[in-house]
């Protein structure tokens, strides 16, 4: 069933249009979201306005129902979907190193370039920055290679393998979390309008 | 351009418009959506191009840019293009493409430039070293409920919480 087999179905041109279409409805999604100003993006982590919590883990609970539903009715095979795998360290302080960039720069590499596709300077000037960032790893990782190959180096590793339990299990997990992470940010939301009396940050 | 620009959309209508784009990727590619990948790629093309016989000796750029035989045609070469597309389609039909700078009440549009670019390199350094960025490991690994992609996703916002107060000047 699915996923398809592209290149015999559309061949290679079909296919790179199909991935064209699905970036444009991706960046469509980000810019209808928001995404493109960066002081949505940065207003979460001065707990303002959490759309990008919301967005994001909303998302993610969305897309990960419907792919353990379609595996559970036999329309998704899931077992030959691309699963990231686990580098842990690397991982973690890249995601630090991320993250520091995020709240300096104000957008991560998809919203930059939805920021820079509706001509906001600052999404240019942080894509402008992505290429020296990844240059300058491009120049460094020699440096660190056995960090970056090997360190907590567990390959393809799903939280439902990790805790022996069943994807069902971790996906019913995963909503509660969600939920509850949005009741808390609606509190935060209201706690803050309140207090700084609905003047906009 | 003089109408008002439309409101953002509901956030968590948005997710879900989202998360929908994003199973329908696992449909009908077998993988998730990305961004951090094709700015990898243009970046070492570029270098290559600018420094052949640098290139040549350098491992990352070898397995990046010179191995494979024309390596933009890539898929996420052609999703970031559609990616620029579609965020500027939407931006016309809201009524917000116009030139400017979003910046905090602090700082000058000059300044939140040099902030930009410098949090962009850093971003930039980050996603390489993680493998991914916020669409690549947090949503697409998050939805396969990939181990590292959780851990990565904490960490961003970790490490964006850690120096949030100190940059407050910056947004607030």
């Amino acid at each position: 069933m699915f996923p398809l087999d592209l290149d015999a179905s559309v061949g290679h041109l079909g296919a790179n249009a199909l991935y064209v279409l699905a970036g444009f409805l991706f960046g469509f999604a980000l810019e209808q979201a928001g995404f493109g100003n960066s002081k949505n993006l940065a207003a979460q982590f001065y707990l303002r306005d959490m759309r990008v919590l919301k967005v994001m883990f909303t998302a993610i609970v969305t897309a990960m129902l419907l792919l353990v539903g379609g595996d559970a009715l036999g329309l998704v095979r899931s077992e030959v979907l691309f699963v990231n795998p686990t580098h842990l360290w690397p991982g973690i302080v890249g995601g630090l190193v991320f993250g520091v960039g995020f709240v300096v720069g104000g957008y991560c590499p998809g919203t930059a370039l939805v920021s820079l596709a509706t001509l906001k300077a600052d999404g240019l000037f942080f894509v402008l920055g992505l290429f020296v960032g990844v240059t300058a790893f491009g120049e460094s990782v020699g440096l660190f290679q056995a960090f970056f190959d090997a360190s907590g180096n567990y390959g393809e590793l799903t939280l439902p393998a990790l805790l022996g339990v069943s994807p069902g299990l971790v996906a019913f997990g995963v909503v509660a979390m969600a939920l509850a992470m949005f009741f808390v940010a609606e509190r935060v939301e209201a706690h803050f309008a309140a207090r700084d009396g609905g003047k906009p940050c | 351009m003089k109408r008002a620009a439309w409101k953002y959309m509901n956030p968590y209508l948005a997710g879900v418009f989202l998360g929908v784009v994003l199973f329908g990727s696992f449909l009908v590619f077998g993988h998730g959506l990305g961004a951090s990948g094709g700015v990898a790629l243009l970046a070492g093309s570029a270098e290559a191009a600018l420094l052949p016989g640098h290139a040549a000796q350098n491992a990352y750029l070898v397995n990046l840019v010179e191995s494979p035989p024309s390596p933009l045609d890539n898929w996420i070469v052609w999703e970031i293009l559609g990616v620029v597309l579609g965020g500027l389609a939407s931006g016309l039909l809201a009524g917000r493409v116009r030139p400017e700078t979003y910046h905090g009440p602090r700082i000058t549009p000059r300044a939140r430039w040099a902030y930009a670019l410098l949090g962009g390199s850093i971003a930039g350094f980050g996603v390489r070293l993680a493998r991914g960025c916020t669409s690549s490991q947090a949503l697409s690994g998050g939805a396969v409920l990939s181990a590292g992609s959780w851990a990565f996703m904490f960490a961003v916002f970790a490490g964006a919480y850690l120096v949030a107060y100190f940059v407050r000047r910056l947004w607030t």
